[in-house]
């Protein structure tokens, strides 16, 4: 496969993982406000994954936006195995997000200098709706940190499990290299030391400690993922693949 | 009609009002970008406001609706996402309109557009649509819609 679509997959891949698991607290969120919030969040995540499937489409030359989302299995997905694990308690959701947020917000940041214009350009949309995921998890993260010692305890448990998955975030291989190599694609490691800094002083306002470096989970550059995203995938691509003419 | 007039087609889009916000117009609100005319045919090149939002869909169809309405056949719609939309674009008379209808017009300083109390209070980041945070006044008590900047 063409390492252009292949890297552009990837972000789409995550856009649309992470939106199917926002959009699965719809109706269920802790209060009115959050419930709209995380719709939104997932509406915001399912248009960005739009745009670069849109690019992978024409990249591809024959499948649609709409075969790539709904129309592969869990080896052909390369999102961030982070975006596939379940959203837990609230909690939860708003560390596994916080996590990513952070790297999102840096890894649009240097991706809108991309060589690419479709890429820059749909990194510069991007951006501007990650920097407001980030304030939103950032502040949630804050107020369960330190809030109370049910509350902190919760968020910290999440905190101490899904770290695991954090590491895969700045891997490079060598797809990333070669698109890096253009001046297309971001250095992932570079991104770790203001990741760092998002984090530690988050955590640091949130009276959470920060988990040591342990295990680290990897595979989803290759297409291996957690037991999860084939429940994601089952659920999301049912209709489409059950009925495949259906239009709406 | 086919004249490549494109003044024209901007005034007949002017008067497709947001899908959401109906006071204002999809011209008022910035999103389409650009109108050109070749080869016997228009271009309309638009952007959304947030990647998903569900209007674009809507006005879209209100574009196609509105021009096939007035006999224009040869026109195609294209999505632009660069430069990303910004509420820099809304004019000042654009920004009145929103006061009126009660939502704070999107500013450094957010101002209750009931009563121009800047005593406010944020409630949420999201509100019913993703372009708007919701507020309330901490003077005349009233809960508001605040359009985001970005």
């Amino acid at each position: 496969m063409n390492n252009l679509l292949q890297y552009t997959l990837r972000i789409a891949d995550s856009s649309l993982i992470l939106g199917q698991r926002m959009s699965e607290w719809c109706s269920k969120g802790p209060s009115l406000e959050e419930d709209i919030a995380m719709s939104n969040i997932a509406l915001d995540l399912f248009g960005q994954a739009n745009g670069f499937y849109e690019y992978a489409s024409e990249l591809d030359g024959s499948k649609s936006a709409d075969d790539l989302a709904f129309k592969r299995n869990e080896r052909e997905f390369f999102n961030r195995q982070l975006l596939e694990q379940e959203n837990g308690n609230f909690g939860t959701t708003t560390v596994r997000n916080f996590l990513h947020d952070a790297f999102n917000f840096l890894f649009y940041t240097e991706l809108s200098f991309s060589k690419d214009e479709t890429l820059a350009a749909l990194a510069a949309k991007s951006l501007k709706e990650v920097k407001y995921h980030l304030r939103h998890s950032s502040n949630w993260l804050i107020r369960l940190g330190d809030g109370t010692k049910e509350s902190n305890l919760k968020v910290q448990e999440a905190l101490n499990f899904l770290w695991q998955y954090t590491g895969e975030l700045f891997e490079m291989d060598d797809i990333d290299n070669k698109i890096l190599a253009l001046e297309i694609g971001v250095d992932n490691k570079k991104l770790k030391d203001k990741w760092n800094e998002i984090i530690n002083s988050t955590i640091e306002k949130a009276k959470l400690n920060r988990p040591e470096d342990g295990y680290m989970a990897t595979g989803s550059r290759k297409g291996i993922h957690t037991e999860h995203l084939g429940f994601i995938l089952a659920e999301m691509q049912f209709l489409p693949r059950a009925y495949p003419d259906a239009k709406w | 009609m086919q004249n490549g007039n494109t003044d024209h087609i901007w005034q007949l889009l002017n008067t497709i009002p947001d899908p959401e916000i109906p006071v204002i117009s999809i011209i008022e609100l910035g999103v389409i970008r650009d109108i050109t005319f070749s080869e016997r045919s228009y271009t309309i090149l638009i952007t959304p406001t947030y990647s998903g939002c569900p209007a674009v869909k809507s006005f879209t169809d209100d574009i196609r609706k509105c021009l096939k309405e007035n006999g224009i056949r040869n026109f195609k719609l294209k999505l632009v996402y660069s430069p990303a939309w910004t509420t820099e674009w809304m004019s000042d008379a654009t920004k009145k309109k929103l006061k009126k209808y009660g939502i704070a017009p999107p500013s450094n300083t957010v101002i209750c557009p009931q009563c121009n109390s800047k005593n406010v209070e944020l409630i949420s980041e999201f509100g019913a649509t993703a372009c708007k945070s919701m507020y309330k006044c901490l003077d005349c008590l009233e809960p508001f819609e605040f359009f985001k900047c970005i």
